[in-house]
């Protein structure tokens, strides 16, 4: 099994959960160690509990796992809610002057910190947290001058006798840890290598600057906001235009008004605010505008619970606007993965003309994952397809030019505004190759069958230029675990943990959503021993796309839909229970209180 | 993106003949804004490529099929959202937003409040016939107390909007009303709105001759009176214009209420714009400036 080490900190919003976070994040990537850290939380400013998990390892650390190496709470309440997750190896640090220890586990290492003898405590109220992640990071086996580094840059700015206390605490917590609490059984070691640490939010956002994107806006929604944070805070250096809109029905429009002048657009939201672009995405495909729209996902209907995640608006994107339209709809499978796909999907709205849907959920979001900086390529494929910028000769001011000329692949040549000899309207109005409208005064039946057939033929087009899927792992496998999206490292994991344990399981990840290739996952899943569906909703909304577009019907359903994502054990209990014929259905339980 | 014409390269109405003639009901108030406003676009000379002409949706809204510049027929209610993404991304072009009172106070209302606070460097035209048109008669945001319409059968009770005094207090920096059946003085509100920098609001008197029996050409012609003929009146005076936005009845205001130069519109309190538009940027960023984004993370 790989070798992993997590840490949850558990405390109230505003207690500073994040920043102890921040600085472990730091020195376990710059020691050449990935990272994945999920942060459970709640709609609260300040108060509620808010469990942090860091898992960290020399290989590739694709989820949250299953255990907790060390926990740190804050406060009572964090205490009393996870002790009972520590197991034999792990340990608790804890200030003992305010938290009673609860019972824990045999050969569970208890550390108490005597936070008021260790620091003053009246001058530094967070003192309990600096000591805690010193005397973590002895007993991990790693040296003090990472974390030097670390409050050094993080202090910098509050001047000399800031760092210099941040610093003397943080010494006095790691020096008592290394005299009174027993070292972790496993040292972390130093690989030589540094990774980035990025949110999916900022990776997304990132991407899309690396795609070109010149005009991003937004209306601020939990978990997408962060989208916009990063693309507010440089704008100005990436030479962005970013606004701030009125509500979702005016920054789908906007985005769609700078896109139609030519440049790429962009903008995030939820389900929500999604629900408000609605109309607009049609806009989008009627005027043949491509524009790029990314969902993150959280737990539904309605406001739902605006902090957990969910994969429950796969539907909605399927269903978005009405009448039939090209769209291109693909949900990253992890937080790389959320850059790399932003300037895919906008080659492929630019080419074929159409919106573009991104489907994160909050998980990769606000999740956050080492990355390899060489995988942050700032220089991808740019497409822009069929794109009139200037008036070249023998097109200029004839008066043919011809918006919407219908050709083979669908696509029409689009001049943009400014370019001369090539005026026209583009509407949301059914109408003629040369724009005119044919739903009021010229409605045609001939014409409005060949516009629909000229817009629908850049399906195949689309269905061409995106991959189909393929299998990872043993094509034998005892059984096949199909996710979408982000749950593809849990999965991973759980094939991993599986196969060890004698069932061999291999993985079908579905990244792109629309086009399916739907042939192509057939042609895997008739040959596959055993298939389970793995996602993240109550209905199975994949199990029941895969059948309405294949009439592919698995054999189980692994769901979860309490707000949490998956941990890998849950996937490998239910698939053992699932084999031994005792349930097609599992929806295993959240054991974390969060 | 601005060329500039040789004198053979005159802008001509003839230029800027739509595709298609106009289906309005004859006698439609909208002809006359569109005729005004193809003229006011000869007499300043700005070629037709260099025009967009952006509206949502009702009878009005049809505007931008009826003239030949760069066009967009959007959504009800979201032309200014458009209009506002497409001055951002490109703000060589003039922008030009037609629209009716129904789609621009009622759907819109949201836009049309917020596009003013902005300062967005567009003209937007309402021609109002407080109905609902293309729908085939109801109750529109601007209808008269007491009109009695196909969705209000037993007359309004709702009070109208006032859109004047709502651009006046959303901060709209050039506040305009015109009347179709005044072709020169609507012209020249036109050119101001176009020339002006920043929002400007021109909402014109467009009767319905189908629909709206109240508000009538003839109804209008006695009460419509110019600000341009009161020599006192000074379209500076924020608190005058707001006075007399207020003026309904025996005599209705026309004109230009007011006017102000010393806010900067939206593009120009950007600094991304400073170098120039967004289309004409260069697509990709600079290696230090990415690298730097990168090692933020390290």
């Amino acid at each position: 099994m790989k070798k992993t080490f997590a840490i949850g900190i558990g405390g109230a919003a505003g207690q500073g959960v994040a920043t102890p976070g921040d600085i472990f994040a730091k020195i376990f990537s710059r020691r050449g160690l990935h990272l994945n850290a999920y942060n459970a939380y709640q709609s609260i400013i300040r108060g509620g509990h808010t469990f942090l998990t860091i898992r960290t390892g020399p290989e590739r650390v694709s989820n949250m796992g299953d255990r907790v190496d060390l926990l740190i709470p804050l406060n009572q309440d964090a205490m009393d809610r996870h002790l009972g997750l520590l197991t034999a190896g792990a340990a608790c640090i804890y200030n003992s002057d305010t938290i009673k220890p609860g019972i824990a586990a045999e050969d569970v290492a208890m550390c108490p910190l005597p936070v008021s003898k260790l620091a003053d405590i009246t001058r530094n109220k967070v003192a309990q947290n600096t000591l805690a992640v010193g005397a973590g990071l002895s007993m991990m086996g790693i040296g003090f001058q990472g974390l030097e580094e670390v409050l050094n840059e993080q202090f910098r700015k509050k001047g000399e006798t800031v760092v210099g206390e941040n610093i003397g605490i943080a010494r006095t917590g790691y020096d008592y840890a290394t005299a009174n609490f027993k070292p972790f059984a496993w040292p972390l070691p130093m690989m030589g290598t540094r990774y980035a640490v990025l949110s999916g939010n900022t990776a997304m956002a990132m991407g899309g600057a690396a795609a070109g994107v010149k005009f991003y806006c937004a209306y601020p929604m939990s978990p997408s906001t962060g989208v916009l944070h990063w693309m507010a805070a440089h704008a100005r250096k990436a030479n962005i235009m970013v606004r701030q809109v009125e509500d979702e029905i005016g920054v789908v429009n906007m985005a769609i008004g700078a896109a139609h002048a030519g440049v790429r657009s962009m903008c995030a939201t939820s389900g929500g605010g999604f629900a408000l672009m609605s109309e607009g995405l049609g806009l989008s495909a009627m005027m043949e505008t491509p524009v790029v729209v990314i969902d993150c996902q959280r737990a539904g209907p309605s406001t739902g619970v605006p902090t957990k995640t969910e994969q429950g608006d796969l539907w909605q994107m399927l269903g978005a606007a009405f009448g039939d339209y090209p769209r291109a709809l693909a949900a990253p499978l992890d937080i790389g993965d959320c850059f790399k796909i932003i300037p895919e999907i906008f080659n492929i709205a630019d080419r074929f003309q159409c919106p573009g849907i991104v489907l994160c959920d909050l998980l990769l979001s606000e999740g956050r994952l080492s990355v390899d900086p060489k995988d942050l390529d700032f220089a991808p494929v740019i497409n822009r397809g069929e794109l009139i910028t200037s008036a070249s000769p023998g097109r200029n001011g004839d008066g043919a030019y011809k918006r919407y000329k219908i050709t083979e692949s669908g696509i029409s040549p689009r001049a943009i505004p400014g370019v001369p000899g090539h005026t026209h309207t583009a509407a949301s109005d059914e109408h003629d190759e040369d724009g005119v409208l044919i739903s009021d005064e010229f409605t045609n039946p001939a014409k409005r069958r060949a516009m629909m057939e000229k817009r629908m033929r850049k399906v195949a087009g689309i269905e061409a230029a995106v991959p189909p899927p393929v299998l990872w792992g043993r094509h034998d496998g005892d059984v096949t675990l199909i996710g979408w999206g982000s749950t593809k490292g849990v999965i991973e994991e759980a094939c991993e943990i599986l196969t060890e344990q004698g069932i061999s399981a291999n993985q079908l990840q579905i990244r792109w959503l629309v086009p399916l290739h739907g042939d192509a996952i057939l042609d895997i899943l008739n040959s596959s021993r055993h298939t389970i569906i793995v996602e993240n909703n109550y209905s199975g909304q994949f199990a029941r796309y895969l059948r309405s577009e294949t009439s592919f019907v698995p054999d189980g359903h692994i769901r979860k839909y309490d707000g949490e994502p998956f941990m890998p054990h849950h996937i490998v209990e239910s698939v053992k229970e699932q084999l031994a014929g005792n349930s097609r259905l599992s929806v295993p339980a959240h054991e974390i209180l969060v | 993106m601005a060329t500039a014409l040789a004198p053979t390269n005159r802008v001509a109405m003839a230029d800027l003949k739509g595709k298609v003639d106009p289906d309005w009901c004859p006698g439609c108030g909208d002809f006359g804004v569109l005729s005004a406003v193809q003229k006011a676009l000869v007499e300043l000379q700005i070629p037709n490529h260099n025009v967009v002409t952006i509206s949502g949706i009702g009878c009005s809204s049809n505007f931008p099929g009826f003239i030949n510049t760069y066009g967009m027929h959007t959504l009800h209610g979201r032309a200014l959202a458009v209009a506002t993404g497409v001055k951002l991304a490109n703000h060589d072009l003039t922008v030009l937003v037609t629209g009716g009172d129904g789609d621009g106070f009622g759907i819109g209302g949201n836009h049309f409040v917020h596009t003013m606070r902005r300062n967005v460097d567009l003209l937007y035209i309402v021609m109002d016939n407080q109905i609902y048109g293309l729908t085939t008669g109801q109750t529109s945001p601007t209808s008269r107390l007491g009109m009695k319409t196909k969705s209000m059968p037993f007359g309004n009770i709702e009070a109208p909007v006032n859109p004047i005094s709502l651009a006046l207090a959303a901060g709209a920096t050039f506040v305009a009303r015109g009347f179709s059946g005044e072709q020169k003085h609507l012209t020249e509100l036109i050119k101001q709105g176009i020339q002006h920098k920043g929002f400007s609001f021109l909402d014109v008197f467009s009767p319905c001759v189908t629909y709206n029996h109240d508000n009538t050409y003839q109804w209008f012609r006695p009460r419509v009176k110019k600000l341009e003929d009161d020599s006192v009146y000074d379209p500076a005076n924020w608190m005058a214009a707001m006075e007399k936005s207020l003026l309904w009845g025996e005599e209705i205001p026309i004109g230009k209420f007011f006017e102000r130069t010393d806010v900067p519109s939206l593009h120009e309190a950007e600094p991304v714009l400073n170098t120039g538009s967004l289309v004409s940027s260069d697509t990709q960023i600079p290696l230090d400036i990415s690298r730097s984004f990168v090692d933020e993370l390290m």
